[in-house]
């Protein structure tokens, strides 16, 4: 019995630890107030959910620089740094 | 990475069959309640997001409304280029995602007993409380307006029954008629909502009315998205609507609603139609519970947005003092996901980490006439700062197919969001 408790929470931190990583990183989260995260919304704002991390990172650096035309995310782009922007493509690439 | 997702995959297997025998309650340990105040885009984004960082958190969300009408283009419901129906959103998806939706008005918390009360007097007891209120009118404020004269001189400042009242009110007004709307000193809820308002009716009255006029009273210098309101103003609606700053006299310094006469330092203003934008507070659970300052609005910590004045109780959207954040939908739905990521993380006996926040907020000038302002924030100091060199409105020199564009965004944005928040 002890063992089998043992066992359970080791499962329950090994569980607690995935969901810690799968948390969104610093201001991930704000970014589906206009990039939808349903697929039933229709927006000409794409959903970031899969998209590949590398073309993620491209289009907030472009966006950051000035050389990719935007409405508003060159403005957005220009509050995050290259290690932000890396960890919110990750995510936003194992997303589904 | 893949070896280990598998390596995972047994493990909950394992640990999903483990659950199938009996297992002593200490060893899984209470689930962890968060009661959330408030049903609008702060309060239900919250109580949706705790869910989905860890959905063995209780949540309860308490809402007065079975229907949730929304303010982001609720002006565009006043100038009559959109139906009310548009804006309301009821709490069905809410509930489906595991969250007791609570009918009702809380009336009483106690902080230390960690215990909210409803007008009912149904009893919630809770590990964390999330404050979502939105605003209070302040009446009295303004001499003369209170909830009466609100009737006559509609603030229209909360969607619903006051968006229709002042939309009413200026359909059966004469060609000829003097529109007069009055700007309250800052803080207060939508920045350049008065002036995107002002924008919308000046296009009703253009197009329906234009022999009519529309005066703008601000009690301030200086407003949200100044220049490029002005800019569009000059061209779509020149000698039709008027601004008149503070130091021109804007300054509303009573009312008379029998007579809808607006009275200034300056001079009286006897409108045919007055929408009073009052000064506002916190909604009042927040004072009530202990949470707003002298101010009437709440100090928060800039990473969890905990109150600085009642441990365990966080407080979110336009109620909370976010620093350089406006008080905007938008603004609310990402304060609502950082406060439930540190929610999430403190009922566990974690730390929340340092946020990074952001704001996009869309105004009409007309119904293809958009412009933004954007802003980023992270905590510094103990306030949520600007991120320098980020954020701003959009370019002043714009080709007007930019200003189309992001009128297609402003509807497009509240799709998203309101899909996120209630669909």
């Amino acid at each position: 019995m002890r063992r089998a408790l043992a066992a359970a929470i080791g499962v329950a931190s090994i569980a607690a630890a995935v969901v810690a990583s799968a948390e969104p990183p610093a201001g991930a989260a704000a970014c589906s107030g206009c990039h939808p995260a349903s697929t039933r919304v229709t927006s000409p704002v794409p959903r970031l959910a899969g998209l590949d991390q590398a073309a993620i990172v491209r289009a907030m650096q472009d966006f950051r620089s000035g050389t990719r035309a935007a409405t508003v995310m060159d403005r957005i782009a220009k509050g995050f740094t290259d290690a932000e922007i890396q960890a919110i493509a990750a995510w936003y690439a194992t997303q589904r | 990475m893949k070896a280990g997702r598998r390596e995972f995959l047994k493990l909950s297997l394992a640990a999903s069959s483990a659950a199938l025998f009996p297992v002593p309650t200490f060893a899984q340990g209470a689930a962890p309640r968060v009661v959330v105040v408030g049903g609008g885009f702060a309060g239900a984004s919250c109580a949706r997001a705790l869910r989905q960082a860890n959905p063995r958190i209780a949540v309860t969300l308490v809402e007065t409304s079975a229907t949730f009408t929304a303010c982001p283009l609720s002006n565009a419901v006043i100038g009559g280029v959109r139906e009310l129906s548009a804006q309301q959103f009821t709490y069905e998806r809410v509930a489906a995602d595991g969250i007791v939706v609570a009918r009702g008005t809380a009336t009483a918390v106690d902080a230390q007993a960690r215990l909210v009360t409803l007008a009912d007097g149904a009893r919630l007891p809770y590990d964390r409380l999330v404050l979502a209120p939105g605003i209070e009118i302040r009446w009295g404020a303004l001499p003369g307006y209170d909830e009466a004269a609100a009737a006559q001189m509609p603030h229209a400042w909360r969607a619903g029954e006051q968006t229709m009242l002042l939309r009413r009110q200026l359909e059966a007004m004469d060609d000829g008629g003097l529109v007069v709307i009055s700007a309250p000193a800052n803080p207060f809820r939508c920045p350049p909502g008065p002036y995107e308002r002002a924008s919308l009716i000046a296009h009703y009255l253009k197009a329906k009315k234009p022999k009519s006029k529309l005066i703008v009273l601000d009690a301030k210098d200086a407003f949200s998205k100044q220049r490029l309101f002005q800019a569009a103003w000059a061209e779509l609606y020149p000698g039709l609507l008027e601004w008149v700053p503070l130091s021109k006299g804007g300054n509303v310094t009573s009312v008379d609603a029998a007579t809808r006469t607006l009275v200034t330092d300056f001079g009286r203003h006897q409108a045919k139609v007055a929408n009073v934008i009052p000064p506002q507070k916190a909604g009042r659970i927040a004072e009530v519970a202990g949470v707003a300052d002298r101010t009437g609005w709440c100090p928060i910590d800039p990473v969890t947005f905990e109150s600085k004045l009642q441990a365990g109780i966080h407080v979110i959207g336009d109620a909370a003092i976010a620093g350089a954040m406006p008080k905007s939908a938008f603004a609310a739905n990402s304060q609502a996901k950082t406060c439930a990521a540190a929610v999430a993380r403190l009922v566990t006996g974690g730390t929340p980490s340092a946020p990074k926040l952001i704001n996009t907020c869309y105004s009409l000038v007309a119904p293809d006439y958009g412009i933004s302002v954007a802003g980023v924030y992270q905590p510094s100091g103990g306030q949520l700062a600007d991120v320098p060199g980020a954020g701003g409105i959009s370019p002043t020199d714009a080709p007007r197919a930019t200003r189309s564009a992001e009128a297609v965004l402003a509807e497009a944005w509240f799709r998203t969001i309101t899909a996120e928040v209630f669909g």
